[in-house]
């Protein structure tokens, strides 16, 4: 039994190993890539449109309404972000009910990288809204005690977002495969509809998780500041 | 007796006991934020939206403890270093 699909070698090029997790993602990202190519080629604004551009509609809207409630300001330049860390883990959980699929985000490597992403944007977005001084000084209060602290949450929440996103789908996969050695039939499909449930909450978890960090990031010292300076 | 040996018994009676303890606190936590939840919504029930969303967010993070378990408890057993080294050193 393997506990990622890191060491599943599909194929080796002399030092150079191609595993499970790399060939997914791009088949992932193929399905995506092509997938919105062919909907977004023939986009119309009649009334009678295709049900694949309804689709994209309804994803894109929705996205856009839940970083507005999330962020409490608008989606415009977070979109492509969180829309696109939303996507990518949807469609690779949501891709384990074919058969001989190996999801990518059950590797701690894809969702370490995931998580890094976050870890970069979270202060490029803020630099780009406040400025370096500004964004920079959120470090040091309320106390220039607080410093090593605040660091600190934010790598360990780095890691805690990477290792979250694993343990859940890994624990999906890895559960009904112990069910189909011990329980087979009817009870792993039980399970494996669970397991779509959790990878879609968590794709939806991680995006919102990404937007509040990156919310907090921009938003709410901008408004504390606001307060205090007309407060003095 | 020998070294591989007592690795094994030690990281399978670790590995329960890790998941065993630490699916204690986040199952009493998470049992407290819904019942929170569920009055806050019996309360209010036009922020049903709000408190479901921040509720599944919050579930998340303080699922993620008993996660961390899952995932050591997963490497004791399936990935152990200390069992590969021994086994490797057994072997030759």
């Amino acid at each position: 039994m393997e506990i990622s699909p890191d060491n599943i070698i599909i194929r080796q090029f002399g030092t150079v190993k191609l595993n499970a997790t790399i060939v997914y993602t791009w088949i992932v990202m193929a399905v995506m890539v092509v997938g919105s190519w062919l909907i977004t080629r023939r986009l119309s604004t009649e009334t009678g449109f295709s049900r694949w551009q309804n689709l994209l509609e309804v994803l894109v809207t929705g996205i856009q309404s839940q970083i507005r409630a999330v962020s409490h300001q608008e989606a415009g330049q977070y979109l492509p972000f969180a829309g696109t860390l939303f996507l990518f883990i949807a469609v690779s959980n949501l891709l384990s009910i074919v058969p001989g699929y190996q999801a990518p985000t059950g590797s701690l490597s894809t969702t370490a990288a995931l998580a890094i992403c976050v870890f970069i944007a979270v202060p490029l977005f803020g630099i780009s809204e406040k400025g370096l001084a500004r964004y920079l000084k959120h470090y040091v209060r309320p106390t220039p005690l607080m410093l090593p602290f605040n660091i600190l949450g934010e790598l360990s929440r780095t890691v805690a977002l990477a290792v979250r996103l694993f343990g859940n789908v890994m624990s999906a996969t890895m559960i009904a495969a112990i069910l189909l050695s011990v329980v087979p039939l009817f009870f792993p499909i039980v399970l494996q509809v669970l397991g779509l449930l959790t990878g879609l909450i968590q794709a939806y978890i991680f995006a919102v998780l990404a937007m509040v960090y990156i919310a907090s990031a921009t938003r709410a010292y901008k408004e504390r500041e606001e307060k205090s300076e007309k407060g003095e | 007796m020998d070294n591989t040996g007592l690795v094994g018994i030690v990281s399978i009676a670790v590995a329960g006991l890790t998941i065993a303890i630490g699916s204690i606190g986040p199952a009493i936590g998470e049992a407290m934020a819904v019942s929170r939840a569920l009055s806050a919504m019996a309360q209010q029930p036009d922020e049903a939206n709000t408190i479901t969303r921040t509720l599944f967010v919050s579930l998340a993070m303080i699922e993620s403890t008993a996660i961390y378990c899952f995932v050591v408890s997963m490497i004791l057993i399936f990935a152990n270093p200390f069992w590969d080294y021994f086994v490797k050193k057994a072997g030759g």
